[in-house]
């Protein structure tokens, strides 16, 4: 797979296909853990690891055992599955070794596992028939994409916070319509895919 | 139950409504309500897993410790996701690539495992299966009440049939990604009034409508029903 590919791989799923804003996975944790900035972020770099970790194992799995022996359709059992037990042990393997980095990321990882943009992502890679190497750049690239999303999203919320907002559309209603023109504004990277090595 | 078995089949539809009150299940409530068709394809298959988990599990809570529940929970609805999965693909092809990836999603739909946290783990059987098939219609309801509007204003059609003079003034965008989010916010804006904000009383709002709540040792709990 030459460079080109794998750039077009990564735009595409950061800015075109972004998994929040078009995809609509991972919308529970765009919605709840985007009120300040610095959580933005570490749900970010969270989601960013989990992903690649998934997909550093769920390819292989899915080649290597689920399609050899016949048994594509336990999938969502054994990705879910491994990507639960993936979030365990990352979790442990942090607390035992980066205690400093756990601190900062541990609140996040459970939330992880029921997290659709990271079962979404390693199921979409073996969709879309991505090798190990298109699915990872792939993973980045979502994971980049949620956390641009989470990051921008952040700041918006800050500025509705301030501002004097009839009474049924406080909470929810308007977060929701704010996120709603964030995802128009990213309707602009539409056409950027064909026109990148133009 | 304080007001018997009616009102736990009631709850899900309007005073609970899963999708508009409980905020429980938003990416496919965006994700799949841009055609009337899949959106009941979609509330079904919700439904039939909700079911089937909500009576295992809650036949099973007092076999699973406490500290593995997450997992065991998560186990029992991928395996109904799979069955209703194979179902589809063998029978109803179509809907099954129309889909797509969202139903194998319906894994780590909240409403689920938000149910088997909230509801399922704590309750006898059949109000379990009862919440099930209310919630379940909840969702079903909520969701093709959103497609019709998103079909009709950005499409011009239900479920498949043309309107007159409507499909030959679309609004595209509501089809598209961010029309989805409009929509939804504006929907719960009008349960808001019809409930007289009890909805944002209710839930400050945060990580409490997600399932995770139980397992996240941050700042969310669980505040929801505890029975």
């Amino acid at each position: 797979m030459d460079f080109k590919g794998l750039v077009i791989i990564l735009m595409g799923s950061v800015l075109v296909n972004n998994y929040v804003l078009s995809r609509f996975l991972g919308i529970c944790p765009f919605l709840g853990v985007s009120k300040k900035l610095n959580q933005a972020v570490g749900m970010g770099v969270s989601v960013i690891f989990v992903m690649l970790m998934a997909t550093a194992v769920t390819w292989p799995i899915q080649t290597f055992i689920l399609e050899k022996f016949g048994l594509e359709y336990t999938q969502t059992i054994v990705f879910i599955l491994v990507i639960a037990a993936l979030v365990q042990f990352v979790e442990i393997v942090l607390k035992k070794f980066i205690p400093a980095l756990h601190k900062s990321l541990g609140v996040y990882l459970p939330l992880i596992t029921t997290n659709c943009a990271v079962l979404g992502v390693t199921i979409n890679n073996i969709t879309d028939g991505y090798n190990f190497v298109e699915s990872m750049v792939s993973s980045l690239g979502c994971g980049l994409g949620f956390m641009l999303a989470m990051v921008i999203f952040s700041g918006v919320r800050s500025r509705i916070d301030e501002s004097n907002i009839p009474n049924s559309f406080r909470g929810l209603p308007v977060t929701l319509i704010a996120a709603s023109f964030v995802s128009l504004a990213f309707f602009g990277f539409a056409g950027i895919i064909e026109n990148l090595f133009a | 139950m304080k007001n018997g078995k009616l009102s736990v089949l009631v709850k899900g539809i309007l005073k609970e409504n899963p999708v508009f009150v409980l905020i429980l299940g938003t990416c496919p409530t965006l994700a799949t309500t841009t055609t009337v068709v899949g959106a009941l394809a979609m509330g079904l298959a919700t439904m039939a897993v909700l079911i089937c988990s909500n009576v295992v599990i809650s036949l099973l809570r007092k076999f699973i410790p406490d500290v593995v529940r997450i997992p065991c929970y998560i186990v029992v609805i991928a395996g109904f996701v799979t069955i209703v999965q194979m179902f589809m693909h063998a029978f109803l092809p179509e809907l099954y690539e129309l889909l797509g990836v969202y139903l194998a999603l319906i894994t780590v739909n909240c409403i689920i495992l938000g149910r088997a946290e909230m509801f399922a783990s704590k309750n006898k059987v059949l109000n379990s299966a009862l919440d099930g098939v209310g919630m379940g219609i909840g969702f079903t309801i909520a969701l093709v009440a959103m497609a019709t509007i998103r079909e009709v204003i950005g499409a011009g059609t239900f479920a498949g049939m043309e309107i007159p003079f409507m499909v030959n003034h679309t609004v595209d965008i509501f089809i598209k990604a961010p029309g989805g989010l409009m929509v939804y916010g504006f929907l719960i804006a009008v349960v808001n009034v019809i409930t007289k904000g009890k909805v944002i009383k209710k839930k400050e709002f945060s990580c409490a409508g997600c399932p995770s709540a139980g397992v996240c040792n941050g700042g969310c709990k669980n505040k929801k029903e505890g029975e």
